[in-house]
């Protein structure tokens, strides 16, 4: 898939990230996810007469530090507003949400593109805003199911810059966004249970061009594959349309993942008067700069940060340190396998290349490693300590990855343990030179490269448990002795 | 009988609370079928109340409210007891939770006989928007009693209980209360809960009592006052003791007589009452400032605004899906909404609704909205600066007293004219009350208002009983 050189796309998207609160935003019902229809519903929740929202402190603190996490500004003084619209799962008839006095404004992260570089995308505002119930169509013809167990989940919509420019760098913005909200803990980030949306806008232009073209919204986008299959497939729509001495209709587009298309939803006319205003039932939020001070002080080190100090006190490559703080999870696995005393540039090789190697061909999440970090780093350790030698390693770690095991008890079990005793080796190699004469001679005559060959016969003769480099160096020494 | 009077009785155990709850619930038998001031009235429940009430004022748990038979506007939402807030839409509700405003009147062991009769969501300034019918002035039973709190005001003049709450958005405690001759005090914004009350414009609404006497009111108010984590915009300030604060005098004490309250054309009777309360409150120690507040031509416009946009929105929860009417047989989602919405909701309810939804639509929203919003905080701001020269500000409640049923209700601008003197208060968030002051030719109370700054409740009541200290207005009864 390629779109047409003449174009370039602007594409800016939004957000929902569902917050890790314990209740709901305005009341103090459970936000359990997959809970029975209407069991975690309260009169606050189904907008019964008379009753007021109130805000759940907790979501304020999630959204401070979001804000902090981006760079963003966060205002001193915030106001939530009504958006109107009747629909059967928004029980009040309208969304509280935040409107004219975001949150937080003016933010930016940086994603690394596929060439290396890297791109700061600006975050115009984030604000807080409730989820709405679920419409359940299926069952009795002719009948729809409301569920308002959803109904009051707080949400931060993080609306982007339109300062992406391929689909690449939207899948890269949203990567790196998911994962600054899962090391906060504020978002689990997971598309496809829906605690983490994204809507894409997305226009084209020829380069050059400096105005902005006619754009869409793209909907029911639910993985990071589908939003840059979705913006791929509307950019190359855009341009047949401009192509063909058409125009692009502004509206919002279904993605339907199964066929790879999108259609319409609604177009203009039909589009929605929200009829904003500020909700009267709550005063403005005003945010001291001591209530931000605070939570600074609690934020956790963040991917860039985490990875800046990887390269420098650690030692890592860019590449490993990108790689190494993708996730929350990835990171802590790599500290902790180098707080067992590996060294920092074989545990970020052994985890990258080896256990996400398997990792991915299973299908698995590092979360799911039977390899614990705390293993991973003994295991290396004994390499270390010459204990094991590399290729041995490599098969005590496939036993750990099966099984869970500890590498200790696997090299016992095994009998895996490296021989490092010269007395023992002396006699192999002894051995192995009594039995190739002709390879004696030739190193003799000046062809070293073949001493690799009788280390192979020594290494075959232990099973590969001779320290090769105790093998390299008797070998040397009888050789030219 | 005053509330006072009857807590000294229940307390002194001269009258037993049943006994009492008894009389006001027969008496309420006899006359509500002409007044229709209540729409439920809670016969086992009061009773019930009033059993509990007579234990506790036998065992020394009794508050100074215990015993009381009061009477609740039918907005406030009582646990299990049918709240319709004077609509179809709601004629069946019967709330799975309870008011803070009532829950607090019950743990004071207030017994409350049933839920009075209201303007449809409180929008009306006769009482005739009901579903439930017009409620009859106790004075003149041709003649309306004001709105929305009509039910209350009326209950209370027929002496069909010791005390009433009601709500005021745009003058619906006070106007009600002058037009039926008794005392009526609206708090500042915030400092009564609105947790469980029905919203008509949250931003305006407030709850408050109607009584006999400013020390009944005060009374009331120390009870329902208060902070309530419930309800967001309600004020974190102590609740002082309002009835320890009154006086008998008002020395040293500045009221502001503003001119653009004393319109050339107002009824000469109200002029007339009102300049000899103001000689009353010289004799009592006040001194009288003339004051400005320039902006007060423009509160109605404004207030038609502000509330309609805050009522279009409230009032979208009432879809007929998950309480209150739904039509029947409807075809589909949208024909569900639009009967049962058309059905549910009388003609004024959608009146402030399509006014609201079009004040707030897209390229309306500046020129309507936004602007009251200014203008709004500039009436606030003339009351700020006038109360930098004075303590307290006199005013007629009303530009007429009590008028005939049907007088105004297909008049709407007329009906809106006639809280012209009480919405600004509401605007500025302000508490104020109406006190009787005299009667016109045809016996009708003449009601006038009196405003303090913010959370100057205190002030407001201790000057109310220093002027009923020295009238008898408050003491006038309609003929039973």
């Amino acid at each position: 898939m390629s779109h047409d050189p003449l174009y370039e796309m602007v594409i800016g998207l939004e957000v929902h990230a569902q917050m890790r609160t314990r209740s709901k935003i305005f009341c103090g019902c459970s936000t359990t996810f997959g809970a029975e229809a209407n069991t975690q519903i309260c009169p606050v929740c189904a907008a019964f007469p008379g009753v007021l929202p109130v805000l759940n402190t907790e979501l304020v603190q999630m959204a401070i530090k979001t804000g902090l996490a981006i760079h963003g500004k966060i205002r001193e003084k915030s106001e939530f507003s009504r958006k109107n619209y009747f629909y059967p799962d928004l029980p009040a008839g309208y969304q509280i949400s935040q409107f004219e006095l975001p949150i937080i404004e003016q933010g930016e992260l940086t994603i690394e593109r596929d060439d290396g570089s890297h791109k700061r995308i600006g975050i115009t505002r984030i604000h807080m805003e409730v989820d709405a119930g679920k419409s359940l169509h299926e069952g009795i013809q002719g009948a729809s199911w409301i569920d308002l167990n959803r109904t009051g989940t707080p949400l931060l919509e993080i609306v982007s810059e339109p300062d992406l420019s391929t689909p690449q760098e939207a899948g890269a913005y949203l990567k790196k966004l998911r994962a600054i909200l899962r090391y906060l803990q504020v978002c689990d980030g997971n598309m496809e249970e829906g605690s983490l949306r994204c809507d894409a806008n997305v226009s084209v232009r020829r380069h050059g061009h400096t105005k902005l073209g006619t754009r869409t919204e793209l909907k029911n986008l639910n993985s990071i594959r589908n939003v840059m299959r979705a913006i791929e497939y509307e950019a190359n729509r855009q341009i047949d349309v401009l192509e063909s001495g058409g125009s692009i209709v502004q509206e919002t587009r279904l993605w339907d993942a199964n066929v790879n298309t999108s259609r319409p939803m609604r177009n203009k006319e039909e589009a929605h008067d929200y009829r904003y205003f500020p909700e009267p039932d709550l005063p403005p939020l005003v945010i001291t700069q001591q209530r931000i001070d605070a939570v600074a002080q609690h934020l956790p080190e963040l991917p860039d940060a985490k990875g800046q100090r990887f390269i420098r006190e650690l030692g890592l490559s860019e590449y490993d340190a990108g790689v190494l703080t993708a996730t929350r999870e990835m990171a802590m696995f790599f500290e902790a396998s180098v707080q067992q005393g590996a060294h920092p540039k074989t545990a970020a090789n052994w985890i990258s290349v080896e256990l996400l190697g398997r990792l991915n061909r299973e299908n698995l999440e590092i979360e799911q490693s039977k390899v614990s970090p705390n293993h991973l780093g003994r295991l290396i350790t004994l390499i270390q300590n010459n204990e094991i030698s590399g290729k041995i390693a490599k098969q005590v770690f496939d036993i750990m990855f099966e099984t869970g095991a500890n590498p200790e008890t696997i090299v016992q079990e095994h009998g895996l343990k490296q021989v490092s005793d010269t007395g023992a080796i002396e006699s192999i190699i002894a051995q192995v030179l009594a039995d190739n004469p002709q390879q004696v001679q030739q190193y003799r005559e000046g062809k070293t490269k073949v001493i690799g060959f009788l280390v192979g016969q020594v290494m075959k003769a232990t099973q590969g448990k001779a320290n090769p480099t105790a093998v390299n160096a008797i070998l040397q020494d009888k050789l030219t002795g | 009988m005053t509330l006072v009077q009857a807590a000294s009785l229940l307390r002194t155990r001269q009258i037993s609370a049943q006994e009492l709850t008894t009389a006001f619930l027969e008496r309420i038998q006899r006359l509500n079928p002409i007044l229709n001031a209540f729409i439920t009235v809670d016969h086992d429940g009061a009773m019930q109340a009033a059993k509990e009430a007579d234990v506790r004022l036998n065992n020394g748990t009794a508050t100074p409210m215990t015993g009381i038979p009061i009477g609740v506007k039918d907005l406030f939402c009582t646990e299990n007891l049918t709240t319709t807030c004077g609509s179809k839409m709601l004629a069946q509700f019967r709330p799975p939770y309870e008011s803070t405003v009532t829950r607090k009147l019950k743990e004071a062991g207030a017994v409350i006989l049933g839920k009075t009769n209201m303007d449809e969501f409180a929008m009306g300034s006769s009482n005739e928007t009901s579903f439930f019918g017009p409620v009859k002035n106790p004075w003149d039973i041709s003649r309306i009693p004001g709105g929305s709190s009509g039910g209350s005001a009326a209950a209370l003049a027929a002496q069909l209980a010791l005390a009433t709450i009601g709500s005021d958005t745009g003058g619906s405690i006070r106007q009600p209360a002058a037009l039926t001759g008794i005392t009526g005090l609206k708090p500042t914004y915030g400092r009564v809960s609105r947790s469980g009350m029905i919203a008509f414009a949250s931003s305006l609404d407030q709850a408050g009592p109607m009584a006999w006497s400013a020390a009944d009111a005060a009374m009331v108010l120390h009870t329902i006052a208060g902070y309530d984590p419930l309800d967001s915009t309600s004020i974190q300030a102590d609740v002082p003791d309002y009835v320890n604060a009154l006086a008998t005098r008002m020395d040293g004490i500045r009221i502001g007589i503003p001119t653009e309250y004393r319109p050339d054309n107002l009824n000469a009777e109200i002029q007339k009452a009102l300049t000899e309360a103001e000689q009353t409150f010289r004799d009592l120690g006040a001194s009288l400032v003339p004051i400005s507040l320039p902006h007060t031509r423009y509160a109605i416009p404004t207030y038609y605004i502000i509330a309609p946009a805050e009522a279009s929105s409230n009032l979208a929860r009432y879809d007929g899906i998950r309480f209150g009417y739904r039509c029947d047989d409807p075809k589909d989602l949208k024909d569900m909404y639009t009967r049962s919405r058309n059905e549910g909701f009388g003609a004024e309810v959608k009146r402030r609704i399509m006014l609201g939804t079009y004040v707030l639509s897209s390229g309306y929203y500046d020129a309507y909205y936004r602007k009251a919003q200014k203008v709004r905080r500039l009436i606030a701001h003339d009351f700020h600066q006038a109360f930098q020269h004075v303590d307290l500000i006199l005013t007629p409640t009303t530009p007429t007293t009590a008028f005939p049923l049907g007088d105004k209700i297909d008049d709407p601008i007329a009906m809106y004219l006639s809280d012209l003197f009480t919405i600004s208060v509401n605007l500025a968030g302000l508490p104020a009350m109406s006190i009787p002051c005299g009667a016109d030719q045809l016996g009708l109370p003449i009601g006038m208002q009196m405003i303090a700054p913010i959370l100057k409740e205190d002030k407001l009541l201790s000057a109310a009983h220093a002027f009923q200290t020295a009238t008898p207005w408050h003491q006038r009864k309609p003929e039973p």
